[in-house]
């Protein structure tokens, strides 16, 4: 409450104080920027304000009636349905989307954090080396990988399980170049050397300090992550052959395909399309406090 | 000749024998080819993209404690299935069993991907019960061979908006020439005949096979590509008229604007198959009732030609070790009373053997079309579907390239015929590339 009250205090401050001392902008810049930004809004929001409104139809009156306007508000109805097709079988998948993501991008994090640390304050032969490979890694895309890993997990017969997702998952090459970049810069080697000195391991420096002094990039690092497993689509595709392992993308997929011989699925795609952007959206809003947080401790050094 | 297949099979399964002995994780090497009881209770798997299925194989399954089914669905073929097939195929690890439309087996079978069925007697034996037109589906040419077993099928009919065609005092088109003139006094008063699918060239496939025409055919091992065949020609100088004309709309297929103009009166009638039932039905709300079903427009006066869009099959996928249960769980599927009318009821799946015509649940009359018996008509479709309509191995190519010169034609640029002549060319050289020998190219 208190924490609340300080930062907006001193939101309000910065703000007087720009508007007294700051650069003046002319209105017409500021008009300019501010209906760019505007334009932007409306075009990212405009999707999402359709498939609420779509959400909140039956199946006939998506198609017959003002794609921008409520006709018959029944979400609630929606969502049950939802949830109780197939004995929840949406719930399940939902559920796996949020294990592959949360616990995936949560671990990718961990490893890629040590991976750029150490590349970042350790010298040791063929640093660079290592680095450039993961550097190569950020460049090739992970669609491109999908298959060879799909005939590498057939070798060892694990296709078709949560670990064909979730172990391609936690690698993450751009969490490892962002990681080093930040660490090199806001884990000065003097706090490393008195750490040192007062007689801390390595490990025990890392988790106890510097993970903490990284947290920005860590939380950047699993923002992103998170983002890209819940987005990817083409991994479960090629991996999953049984539906209760589905995550929801790939499930909502595979119910927009039987729309011709199902067409009463239209309105649960859009439902559950409408439901799977919660959980984004919550991730987002949690994590983003913390993300300004270590950005402006950053900054203010 | 006979001699060169006798041969030619011999080496074909003289190399599967190879690469399963390469691939040393089957236990007896020649299982594949040969249709014997495993002896022992197995269990299958089965992939497939027909919603609701699994209370149709959960019946199997309390039936036959021996073969157990295990079923996954996922999307479509075109959506994924399909490319996932061939990648599990190539390592190895392909479910017994896969749903695999008509149009895709020639692709599997060239790729050699299917169990030839032609070993098990009861697949044989079961020949009759099935539409002949189905059969000869799955056939793929061959008189000893069998890649599949059909499952549904999609014989086509005129849907129309009753109520307009009565009020507006114009006979139901019974022939493709009255169908242009009713399409001209359709648009006199502002609407459109029909919707000309430009992105989707599976219904033009259909009324190309009405019209006693086919896309490829067969000579021995190398393929004939007539795509730019004369009854196909005659079909697109037909459309490209109304087109010209402007007797047809041309919202791209399953759109929304597309469903609008269905809704709104706007299109008055659908070539399409008897799956398309739901598609108005839910696309359409608003005209509830006020549609009917007669048969297919004729190219002759008084004939009974109907065309086919759509169906499927189940095959045995190769790398099954237990091709006689598989074979024998996807006879139950297809033919059995109790499985095609849960199929139909899950999915509304129309289905393929003579028997099925005649179910229950497809006497009955539908609220949507003003309680007109329906599937009537459609059973009768399904009897004239000309049998003789081949698939080629690369539809996926010729559906790409097909759909790209018809919005071509439709905005002007080009016209249908000329576009089938392109993907006449572009077809023979994909059948090339692939090395698949091509009769004549």
């Amino acid at each position: 409450m208190s924490a609340t009250d300080q930062s907006t205090d001193v939101i309000k401050a910065t703000r007087r104080g720009t508007a007294a001392r700051g650069p003046r902008e002319n209105i017409m810049s500021r008009t300019a920027a501010m209906v760019i930004m505007g334009v932007f809004t409306v075009y990212f929001l405009v999707p999402i304000w359709w498939l609420l409104v779509a959400g909140s139809k039956d199946t006939g009156s998506i198609l017959t009636t003002n794609p921008l306007w409520f006709a018959d508000f029944q979400m609630f109805q929606n969502i049950g349905d939802l949830f109780s097709y197939r004995n929840g079988i949406y719930f399940q998948w939902l559920r796996n989307s949020v294990l592959y993501a949360g616990l995936g991008g949560a671990v990718a994090t961990f490893l890629a954090g040590m991976c750029g640390y150490a590349l970042a304050k350790y010298r040791f032969r063929g640093r660079e080396m290592i680095f450039n490979v993961v550097l190569g890694g950020v460049l090739v895309p992970a669609t491109a990988l999908a298959l060879p890993l799909f005939l590498i997990f057939s070798k060892v017969s694990l296709t078709n399980t949560f670990w064909a997702v979730f172990l391609p998952s936690i690698v993450s090459p751009f969490g490892v170049y962002l990681t080093r970049i930040f660490a090199a810069a806001s884990v000065p080697e003097e706090i490393l050397e008195a750490a040192r000195l007062d007689g801390s391991g390595e490990i025990r420096t890392f988790f106890r300090m510097s993970i903490r002094l990284m947290s920005p990039a860590l939380i950047t690092v699993f923002l992103f992550q998170f983002v890209t497993i819940w987005n990817n689509f083409f991994l479960p595709l090629i991996m999953l052959r049984d539906e209760s392992l589905f995550p929801v993308t790939f499930g909502l997929y595979a119910w927009n395909t039987q729309l011709n011989q199902l067409p009463e699925l239209r309105s649960l795609v859009l439902i559950g399309a409408l439901v799977s952007i919660v959980p984004l959206i919550v991730a987002f809003l949690s994590l983003q406090r913390f993300w300004r947080n270590g950005l402006s401790a950053g900054a203010v050094k | 000749m006979k001699r060169t297949q006798t041969a030619a099979a011999a080496t074909v399964a003289l190399l599967s024998t190879l690469t399963l002995v390469a691939c040393s994780s089957t236990s007896g090497s020649d299982s594949a080819t040969s249709c014997q009881p495993a002896g022992e209770p197995v269990t299958l798997d089965f992939t497939t993209w027909i919603p609701g299925i699994e209370d149709v194989v959960d019946i199997w399954n309390k039936a036959n404690p021996d073969i157990q089914v295990k079923v996954q669905t996922g999307p479509n073929g075109n959506g994924g299935t399909y490319k996932n097939f061939f990648n599990q195929i190539e390592a190895g690890n392909a479910p017994d069993l896969g749903q695999i439309e008509y149009d895709a087996l020639p692709n599997f079978r060239v790729q050699d991907g299917l169990v030839d069925l032609g070993a098990c007697t009861e697949v044989m034996a079961a020949k009759d019960q099935f539409v002949d037109w189905t059969w000869s589906q799955v056939t793929l040419g061959t008189d000893s061979s069998v890649y599949g077993i059909p499952q549904d099928s999609g014989p086509m009919a005129l849907f129309y908006r009753k109520d307009l065609f009565e009020k507006n005092g114009i006979p139901v088109p019974t022939t493709w020439a009255e169908y242009a003139d009713a399409a001209q006094k359709v648009r006199d008063l502002g609407g459109y005949i029909t919707n000309f699918s430009q992105s989707d060239i599976n219904q033009f496939a259909g009324f190309v096979w009405q019209a006693g025409g086919s896309w490829f055919s067969t000579s021995g091992d190398s393929w004939n590509v007539t795509l730019d065949s004369p009854e196909s020609l005659k079909v697109a100088e037909y459309w490209q008229g109304l087109l010209d004309k402007d007797l047809v709309g041309t919202y791209p297929a399953w759109s929304d604007e597309w469903n609008n103009a269905y809704n709104s009166g706007e299109v008055w009638t659908w070539v399409s198959a008897v799956w398309g039932a739901n598609s108005i039905a839910s696309g359409a709300p608003d005209t509830a009732g006020n549609w009917a079903v007669a048969p297919e427009p004729q190219w002759t006066a008084g004939g009974t030609d109907a065309g086919d869009w759509g169906g499927s099959s189940t095959a045995v996928l190769k790398g099954s070790k237990h091709v006689y249960e598989a074979a024998k769980f996807a006879l139950w599927l297809n033919t059995s009373p109790e499985s095609l009318t849960a199929l139909n009821k899950a999915a509304n799946l129309y289905p393929a053997t003579k028997e099925g015509l005649n179910l229950p649940a497809l006497k009955e009359g539908v609220d949507f079309y003003g309680g007109q018996p329906i599937y009537d008509v459609f059973a009768e479709a399904s009897k004239q579907v000309v049998p003789d309509f081949t698939w080629g191995p690369t539809m996926t190519q010729v559906y790409a390239d097909g759909s790209d010169g018809f919005k071509n034609a439709v905005s002007g640029t080009g016209t249908l015929s000329s576009a089938l002549k392109d993907v006449n060319a572009s077809t023979i050289a994909a059948l090339e590339a692939q090395s698949i020998p091509v009769a004549g190219g």
